[in-house]
């Protein structure tokens, strides 16, 4: 149910980046979501839906990038993917764990259209 | 033509910045606050109940309470002796722009401490910092011994947890030491309460640390 307020920070965040690289239609979003954010995708596919509607960004595919769980094992140094979710190192058993990875939740990167028939070629405002 | 922008922005970063805000603000006015957050029915609003008349002999109290509906926890705060404000959040979770509103309805200039009841879930609270300086789980013997394994971020995420209902031991069946190794595994040495808010029994070792870290927050310059 968290996902409302996180689509809708995504809508803001895609909206003012497309509007400060000079406006146009937002047709990707790629999304980078770590397998310990507990976001689920569907969720946030359904808002993105109702709440893109009307604005530059509606249409706009979204694609998710999970990134796997990533934990350390602050005894022996192990990194390693836990297969189920406990936090107990798989080489020595240890519990003195650091979560390394799989807890982002982050905008990567937007696709926009630039409208066409720009008289002037603004060259490119970023890179 | 398409053109492709490098964004990489967290998505709760606007949360976040509230958050800091809030924070800010609550060190500025030198109030201690905390962060309760649990399943319904853990006792939330118990443990409060429990607490302020103990804490007021000390300290203001305020308390911000997020509800899904009605105003029933905020009365009943209010009639523990505290001022309360009620956010009726129509959400899973309490956001930091939420505990901003409470804060400007709150009198902070004669508040020493802000309790902060999140709403009722033990999933969607963990994603959203507050600003507040503490963060509290309530666990509760009914709930089950195997919550640390199945809500490891929320079990994570705290400085503190409270065991309520003790006094349901005898008659449940629930394994204090598989709980709390589930509990160590994730977040050692977290200070734990084991209390029960009907009998009153471990309410005041619970106050004396709510009492220490208020007191440790006032006297910062």
């Amino acid at each position: 149910m968290h996902e409302l307020p996180i689509t809708q920070n995504v809508l803001e965040i895609a909206l003012r980046h497309a509007e400060e690289a000079g406006g146009g239609k937002i047709t990707n979003i790629y999304l980078v979501v770590g397998r310990l954010s507990a976001v689920v995708d569907k969720s946030v596919q359904f808002y993105w839906d109702i709440i893109s509607e009307d604005t530059p960004a509606q249409g706009a595919r979204l694609h998710f990038r999970h990134t796997p769980i990533q934990l350390e094992c602050l005894d022996c140094g192990t990194f390693f993917e836990p297969e189920e979710m406990t936090y107990i190192c798989t080489a020595c058993g240890g519990i003195h764990i650091r979560v390394a990875g799989g807890d982002e939740l982050c905008l990567e990167a937007i696709d926009v259209e630039q409208e066409e028939a720009a008289p002037a070629e603004s060259g490119s405002k970023h890179p | 033509m398409s053109e492709r922008i490098t964004v990489v922005e967290k998505i709760t970063q606007a949360n976040d910045q509230v958050a800091e805000l809030n924070r800010a603000r609550l060190d500025e006015q030198r109030i201690f606050a905390m962060n309760l957050m649990a399943s319904p029915g853990a006792g939330k609003t118990s443990l409060i109940e429990r607490s302020l008349p103990l804490l007021s002999k000390e300290f203001r109290l305020g308390v911000i309470e997020g509800d899904m509906a009605t105003s029933l926890d905020a009365d009943r705060a209010a009639a523990a002796g505290a001022e309360s404000v009620q956010i009726n959040a129509a959400s899973c979770h309490l956001d930091a722009p939420m505990v901003k509103q409470g804060l400007d309805e709150l009198d902070l200039d004669n508040l020493d401490v802000v309790i902060v009841e999140n709403v009722g879930n033990l999933i969607c609270p963990a994603s959203f910092a507050l600003g507040t300086h503490k963060s509290v789980l309530i666990a509760s013997v009914p709930e089950g011994d195997d919550k640390p394994y199945k809500y490891p971020k929320m079990y994570r995420g705290v400085e503190v947890l409270v065991i309520n209902k003790i006094d349901l031991l005898p008659h449940v069946s629930f394994d204090m030491d598989y709980f709390r190794q589930g509990v160590e595994a994730l977040n050692e040495g977290v200070i734990t309460f084991p209390l029960s808010c009907k009998s009153g029994e471990g309410i005041e070792a619970w106050v004396e640390w709510v009492a220490d870290s208020a007191r440790e927050r006032i006297g910062q310059a």
